[in-house]
């Protein structure tokens, strides 16, 4: 079997394997070595008999063809209605031909599986909306994704996420001492302004457990601090965990399930080491999708729930609202014209449209809907892992045009994205297309609308 | 020969139709996973069902879900379709008169003009239908040989069927040839893509089901379909 140095069937589970992957600019000699990467049909086949059930046979099987889904999937329409995007056809050209040659294909088969899965599907799910049958085929190429990880098939940047959350049990190199140093830091950072604030770490039986995704320890630890900032201001009892704070999973984007298994008990783990009432994750989309919708699931739990509830950090931020544990300074309220990013995630995946409505009740005067919005929205055309893979930098931005084109309707400039991906391909639909709009997490807007109670104002000196 | 396809080859047309549907429905169910599937389906059955209703209710609605309602035209034609197919043959005068001589029992009737009527629109919405795949390039990428197979067959008991009734040509012929479609019909139904007779049912139940525990059914107010 012919398996190259950095691309293999091997997963990363040491540090110099995965600065040897890193070390690989660009993942050039990783993509080199694909070309040369032997398929295993046996195993290949194998996997599929035990793991290709009624679900997805059925909807394999008794698709009839009619096309309802062109229309539903944001990649058709931002490629000029190609039907090769049409949802049944790319999925029936990739699994369905694996099916049916009982995986015996080749290494150029398995080359354009992969760039079909990830260059022109985010897994959004929204075609699953569209199909009169139920057919998901953002489910079905989330479990292509799997079998082509298994076999080596896997974007450079997936395999080095993937070996993060095995390495790390976090999608990037942070270590314990990194994320409690950062915390740390962060909260003597903002304490003269916002006297007794404090990032309390690992404390018991908090009311809630707040967890977080990596890049912003990593690359915007100020989110952490406004997160600190709010909770200080809402007087809420919480805590966060010095292991098992990281709620992403590139693993979940990549199909290494079992490494998805290995994050998601992480964080299963500090809740109950130390027994919070609740969780609350960060504004995040995948984060919360993987570690509360699906990680139940990857970690054996007959319940499909976490083993205490869980909230995105919408949700907090509406109970917060309407409690009035937050309190939005009418005169400070958003005047401009303001619009949504509804995540695939956390809206069409996990039911909290009626939540982000609630929260924009109270901060905003114009809020303008989104055509269409909540759980018929489009992705934001980063999704499904595909802002980070560099391979498929120019389709992802020709898929940023739908997006681009929902905004511009809307007449807003202001776009409020709860979610990282969603913000990050908003950024870039910025940059690439230039249309003039500013995009924001929630954080930042209530800490510049709330009012803040008088024993909590920095005292003048 | 009218004995014969009346009788034995009914039977088996009938049994393999029904023990068919049985078999795939059993099959279905039990191919389901809670953990491959990610769907907790038993510790919240309630919840299940709800979703199950309301996926199956919605889209059996004609314009009853955003998807029906973007495509007018077509919703149009496949609940026309899929009425006459299912309508015509139980209620069709004729073959209850047969059923009540041969098994003794039988079911409420439509007038011949009705089931004219549903005939022919089940003809036009199928040459409509194939018209549709032929002319837009999204449906027409995705068709293959089967698609059109199976229009045809689920259609051409219609088409002989008519042509029997009005006694054009030779009758013994069409009306022979009528049944024979029919009972084809009726064994392509769980053998082939037409098993979405029931497993449109069970696909629509399983996402219903999805969404109604997993994917914010609990939360929420459940999916707008």
């Amino acid at each position: 079997m012919a398996e190259g140095k950095l691309c293999n069937k091997k997963t990363v589970d040491k540090i110099e394997q995965l600065n040897e992957l890193l070390s690989d600019k660009s993942g050039k000699q990783y993509y080199e070595e694909m070309n040369y990467l032997d398929v295993d049909d046996k195993a290949l086949w194998a996997t599929m008999q035990k793991t290709l059930k009624s679900r997805l046979k059925t909807w394999l099987e008794i698709c009839s063809h009619c096309g309802l889904c062109a229309e539903s999937c944001f990649y058709y329409l931002a490629n000029d209605r190609d039907p090769k995007q049409v949802p049944s056809y790319k999925i029936q050209d990739t699994l369905g031909q694996l099916l049916k040659r009982k995986g015996k294909v080749d290494n150029e088969f398995m080359q354009y599986c992969m760039d079909t899965a990830f260059a022109k599907c985010t897994c959004c799910t929204r075609c699953g909306v569209y199909c009169p049958f139920g057919i998901d085929t953002g489910i079905m190429f989330s479990y292509l994704r799997g079998l082509l990880f298994s076999q080596g098939f896997t974007p450079w940047e997936m395999k080095i996420g993937s070996g993060m959350h095995r390495i790390f049990r976090a999608q990037m190199d942070v270590t314990t001492e990194d994320w409690t140093e950062t915390c740390e830091w962060m909260a003597e950072e903002y304490e003269d302004d916002w006297p007794g604030l404090k990032i309390p770490i690992d404390v018991q039986d908090a009311d809630i457990l707040y967890t977080v995704n990596a890049r912003e320890p990593k690359h915007y630890p100020e989110d952490l601090a406004e997160a600190a900032i709010l909770f200080h201001i809402a007087g809420e009892n919480w805590t966060v965990p010095s292991e098992g704070w990281e709620e992403t999973s590139l693993a979940m984007f990549a199909g290494d399930w079992a490494a998805c298994k290995m994050q998601v008990e992480s964080v299963y783990d500090a809740m109950k080491r130390l027994n919070p009432k609740r969780m609350v994750v960060t504004e995040c989309g995948h984060a919360y999708r993987a570690t509360v919708i699906e990680g139940p699931y990857w970690a054996g739990l007959k319940t499909g729930q976490t083993p205490i509830p869980s909230f995105h950090y919408v949700e907090w931020v509406a109970e917060a609202l309407r409690t009035g544990k937050l309190k939005i300074d009418p005169a400070k309220k958003i005047k401009e014209p303001v619009t949504y990013q509804d995540s695939c995630n956390y809206i069409r995946n996990a039911g909290l449209k009626d939540v982000a409505r609630e929260i924009m009740s109270y901060i905003a005067e114009d809020f303008r809907e989104m055509s269409p919005c909540k759980e018929h929205n489009f992705c934001c055309g980063g999704g499904g892992g595909l802002n980070g893979i560099g391979r498929y930098r120019p389709q992802r931005n020709v898929g940023l045009k739908v997006k681009r084109d929902q905004i511009l309707q809307t007449g807003a400039k202001l776009v409020i994205a709860p979610c990282h991906n969603c913000w990050d391909a908003i950024r870039d639909l910025e940059e690439v297309y230039d249309i003039g709009i500013r995009w924001s997490f929630l954080k930042p807007l209530l800490i510049s609308m709330v009012e803040v109670p008088e024993h909590l104002q920095p005292k003048d000196e | 020969m009218y004995q014969f396809v009346t009788g034995p080859l009914a039977w088996f047309a009938f049994a393999v139709f029904f023990i068919g549907i049985i078999v795939r429905t059993v099959w279905y169910i039990r191919g389901l996973n809670w953990q491959m599937d990610r769907v907790a389906y038993r510790p919240h059955m309630r919840y299940g069902i709800r979703g199950a209703v309301r996926s199956i209710g919605y889209w059996l609605m004609p314009y009853g879900t955003h998807s029906w309602r973007n495509n007018p035209f077509f919703t149009l034609l496949v609940f026309l379709l899929h009425i006459g197919l299912l309508l015509t043959p139980l209620f069709l005068l004729g073959h209850n008169v047969l059923l009540q001589e041969r098994w003794g029992f039988s079911l409420p009737t439509i007038s011949e003009s009705a089931a004219d009527l549903l005939t022919i629109l089940v003809i036009v919405s199928a040459v409509f239908l194939v018209l549709r795949r032929i002319a837009l390039t999204e449906v027409r990428i995705i068709t293959d040989v089967k698609d059109y197979l199976m229009i045809a067959v689920a259609v051409a008991p219609f088409v002989t069927g008519l042509i029997a009734h009005y006694q054009i040509g030779n009758y013994q012929f069409w009306l022979i040839l009528h049944i024979l479609c029919g009972e084809l019909f009726l064994i392509a139904i769980p053998l082939t893509k037409l098993s979405h007779f029931i497993l449109f049912f069970m696909s629509r139940a399983q996402l219903g089901m999805d969404y109604g525990i997993k994917r914010g059914g609990m939360k929420g107010k459940g999916l707008a379909w």
